[in-house]
C-alpha cells in the first residue's frame, strides 16, 4: 500500500518517459501535456491501491495507456487504422547499397543519417497497437511481460505487435534513407 | 535467408539453427526473451556465421538509433502543472481522504 504524501517524491521523476511516450501516441503536444496531467491525477488518486516496491513506471505506462485508448483515441472522428502491412525481416539491412564503399561504413551512414523528426515520424506513422507495442519495447525497454501487463494483451499479441510494427518501422525509415540515396528500393541482390 | 547476395550465408548449417531460423528468431532474441537453450543456439550460431551476425549487429544499433532518436524533453510548465494540480486535489480530498474521487 503506498502513502500519497509520498506520490509526487516517487511518480514525478518519470514524467519525462510518459511525456514522450504520450507525445507520440497523441502526436501532437497540447494534447500530450494534457494526457500527462490526467494520468498524474488518476494514477494519484488510485495511489493507495498501489503496492509500493512493484514497478512504479509500468504501473504509469498502464494508467497512461488506458487513458490514451478510452479517451483521447476515442474521441478522434478519424478512423484509425487498425493493421500493418506485411514487411519482411531485415528490411532496411537487405536495402543498403553496397556500392557505398565498405559495406560497414555504409551502415553506419545509414544508421547516423536519422533524424530525431524521422525516427519519432516513423514511430508516429504506426497505428495504435504497434506504436504502443513499439514504444514500450524499444525506447521505454520494458519486457514482453511487462507489455502484456501495461496494455492487457496476451505475450503472443504483444511479440506479434513489436516484431511487425518494427518491420514496417523500417520500412518507412528506409524509405527516409532511400531519399537521401543511400538504399535502394529493393533488395541489393534484385537491383 | 535466401540466395539474395548481401545478408545472406546461404542456408548453411552450422550448429543446430540455420540462418533462416537464426533470422526469424532475432527480435526474440535480441530482446533477451528466448529461453536460455535457445539463446545459446542462436549464440552459437551467429559466433560461426558472419552474415547473421553482421545482421544482428545492423538490427541492435538500429534499435540503439530508435531508441536514442525518440527523446523528448518534458517542459517545465508541465512539470510545474502537474505538481499544482496534485496539490490541489491534495487540499481537496485530505486530510479526510475518505473519497480520493472528486
Amino acid at each position: 500500500m503506498a502513502d500519497r504524501a509520498r506520490f509526487a517524491e516517487l511518480a514525478m521523476e518519470h514524467m519525462s518517459a510518459l511525456y514522450t511516450a504520450a507525445l507520440r501516441m497523441t502526436r501532437n503536444a497540447a494534447d500530450a501535456e494534457d494526457l500527462v496531467q490526467e494520468t498524474y491525477l488518476k494514477a494519484y488518486r488510485a495511489f493507495d491501491s498501489f503496492s509500493e516496491g512493484t514497478n512504479l513506471k509500468a504501473w504509469l505506462y498502464r494508467i497512461l495507456t488506458n487513458t490514451y485508448i478510452n479517451s483521447y483515441r476515442a474521441a478522434k472522428r478519424r478512423p484509425e487504422v487498425s493493421d500493418v502491412e506485411d514487411v519482411e525481416d531485415l528490411y532496411l539491412y537487405h536495402r543498403l547499397a553496397p556500392e557505398a564503399g565498405s559495406t560497414r561504413s555504409a551502415e553506419e551512414e545509414v544508421l547516423a543519417g536519422f533524424t530525431d523528426d524521422e525516427v519519432k515520424a516513423a514511430i508516429e506513422a504506426l497505428p495504435d497497437a504497434f506504436r504502443i507495442a513499439v514504444l514500450l519495447a524499444d525506447v521505454e525497454g520494458f519486457s514482453y511481460k511487462e507489455i502484456a501487463e501495461i496494455t492487457d494483451v496476451p505475450i503472443g499479441t504483444v511479440m506479434s505487435r513489436i516484431h511487425r510494427g518494427r518491420r514496417a518501422l523500417q520500412k518507412t525509415l528506409a524509405g527516409f534513407a532511400q531519399a537521401r540515396g543511400l538504399v535502394g528500393a529493393g533488395p541489393v541482390a534484385a537491383s | 535467408m535466401g540466395d539474395d547476395g548481401r545478408g545472406s550465408c546461404g542456408g548453411e548449417d552450422v550448429s543446430d539453427v540455420d540462418c533462416q531460423e537464426a533470422v526469424r528468431q532475432l527480435y526474440v532474441y535480441l530482446d533477451g526473451e528466448l529461453t536460455e537453450e535457445r539463446r545459446l543456439q542462436i549464440a552459437v550460431h551467429l559466433d560461426e556465421c558472419g552474415p547473421c551476425a553482421d545482421a544482428a549487429g545492423f538490427e541492435a544499433e538500429l534499435r540503439a538509433v530508435v531508441s536514442s532518436r525518440c527523446k523528448d524533453r518534458v517542459p517545465d510548465s508541465l512539470i510545474a502543472r502537474v505538481a499544482a494540480a496534485i496539490a490541489a486535489e491534495a487540499a481537496h480530498s485530505d486530510p479526510g481522504r475518505t473519497s480520493g474521487i472528486a
